[in-house]
């Protein structure tokens, strides 16, 4: 199982365990996350499941390949450290990853 | 308000149905079938400029793997199967248009009234309208709802209006490029604002876009809006985060185009029972709790009800044996099958 963990931007944690395989999208629905609303299910479709990746595990996830950087332009308050929930697999590499919620998810 | 790619509309004008469909998904397009195949004339109206809903216009190029016998099948391919399968009905399609009223008449039909001030005489309604209908997506700055459509818009209805106004258009897909271009003749000053210096625009109207920047016609700044300044309705200027701090950019008309999502919208108000947003059908009809009105696909809810494109095709189903029932209410329906049926193959031109 591989610990995440989601900030809210009141400061509340949570912290979900998880199977390696599903996405962050994914483990953050299925553990009833706040602000994770994943309006399209996990197409890249809708910019709704938008997180920011905690300093330090960026260059873990990697980078928002290019149909997630358009889909990006749709989100609220984009970041240098924002991403698609809905893009990441949960890796064994992720054990402990934080994320942080943004205020808004449009 | 109709979309800024209001379609095409394929009508003759008529203006009164047996059943109108709202909603041109792949559940409302088969329920053109179902409904043709036990003689109901059908209209589809959709908000959106082309048929498949969703499916075209979220996730057109990915596969769909449940649909039963196509094992993989794209958004956009569902659709034109559909479209062609329904051709023989030769059902009416009113794009670009919402539903915005729904009343009952004194003779027991409906009146139906779009954002266009189409007005169509229907007998029975089937509401296949998904997530909803497609809005433009509203900038979470807060207060900006008292600036629309006085000096924030969605969509561009008269460009003449913009005339001599100090534009910001926000965005980086083709809407936002291809308005920058039209506007910058007439715009007394336009700016386009975009998070990042990339564009998904068609390349050519990329190349324009920075052809009018080099000659100092139009202004590029890369970052993202945080607050909205005005009085009454009337804008003044927006404060824009960028790369090097905080600026205040002067506009008294704003275009953001961030896409679309769905709202329920005018649905709320026509008097059905729903339950968070859905509307609660039996699973005999799929009937609302209005005699004569019907719901199926993601917008109905029941007791175990699937969000599925094929639990939408088998409510069209059932859905048009009772509309079958309010339109030839002394016609008894025979169960047929279209394998066998020498009747249903004529309607569907195979015979």
């Amino acid at each position: 199982m591989v610990k995440l963990t989601f900030i809210q931007p009141d400061g509340a944690s949570q912290t979900v365990e998880v199977e390696a395989g599903l996405t962050v999208m994914e483990a953050a629905k299925l553990n009833d996350v706040a602000g994770i609303e994943a309006e399209c299910g996990g197409a890249c479709a809708c910019a709704t499941c938008h997180v920011y990746i905690e300093p330090g595990w960026v260059e873990k996830t990697g980078k928002p390949a290019d149909i997630e950087e358009d889909m990006l332009d749709f989100a609220f308050d984009v970041r240098k450290e924002s991403r698609l929930s809905c893009q990441i697999k949960v890796t064994t590499d992720l054990d402990g990853l934080t994320m942080r919620v943004p205020a808004k998810q449009f | 308000m109709a979309l800024d790619d209001a379609g095409q509309n394929v009508t003759t004008g008529a203006t009164e149905f047996d059943a109108v469909v709202i909603g041109a998904g792949p559940v409302g397009l088969f329920a053109v079938f179902e409904l043709g195949l036990v003689d109901v004339k059908t209209c589809v109206i959709d908000i959106l400029g082309k048929p498949g809903g969703q499916c075209s216009e979220l996730y057109p190029e990915k596969p769909i793997y449940d649909i039963p016998a196509l094992p993989s099948v794209t958004g956009q391919e569902l659709t034109d199967r559909l479209m062609e399968q329904i051709k023989p009905f030769g059902a009416e399609f009113v794009f670009g248009e919402r539903v915005d009223e729904l009343q009952r008449r004194e003779d027991g039909r409906f009146d139906l009234k779009t954002d266009a001030g189409r007005t169509i005489v229907t007998k029975v309604v089937v509401i296949a309208a998904g997530g909803g209908s497609f809005t433009p997506k509203r900038p979470p700055l807060d207060g900006i709802e008292a600036y629309e459509g006085a000096s924030v818009f969605y969509a561009v209805r008269r460009m003449e209006d913009l005339r001599g106004k100090d534009v910001l258009i926000v965005g980086g897909g083709d809407s936002a490029l291809d308005w920058t271009l039209n506007l910058a003749p007439i715009a007394n000053s336009l700016t386009l604002l975009h998070r990042r210096d990339e564009f998904r625009g068609a390349p050519h109207s990329v190349e324009k876009m920075r052809a009018l920047v080099a000659e100092g016609k139009i202004r590029l700044l890369i970052g993202q809006m945080t607050k909205v300044h005005g009085d009454n309705g009337v804008l003044e200027a927006v404060t824009v985060k960028t790369a090097d701090g905080e600026e205040r950019v002067v506009a008294n008309a704003m275009l953001p185009f961030f896409g679309l999502t769905m709202k329920l919208g005018p649905v709320a108000t026509w008097g059905l029972n729903l339950n968070e947003n859905l509307i609660l059908v039996d699973t005999e009809k799929f009937e609302t709790s209005e005699k004569g009105i019907f719901a199926i696909g993601d917008i109905n809810w029941y007791p175990g009800k699937l969000k599925l494109i094929l639990s939408g095709f088998h409510e069209a189903a059932l859905m048009a044996q009772q509309a079958h029932k309010y339109v030839h209410p002394n016609k008894k329906l025979l169960f047929q099958y279209t394998t066998s049926s020498s009747s249903l193959q004529k309607k569907l031109g195979v015979k």
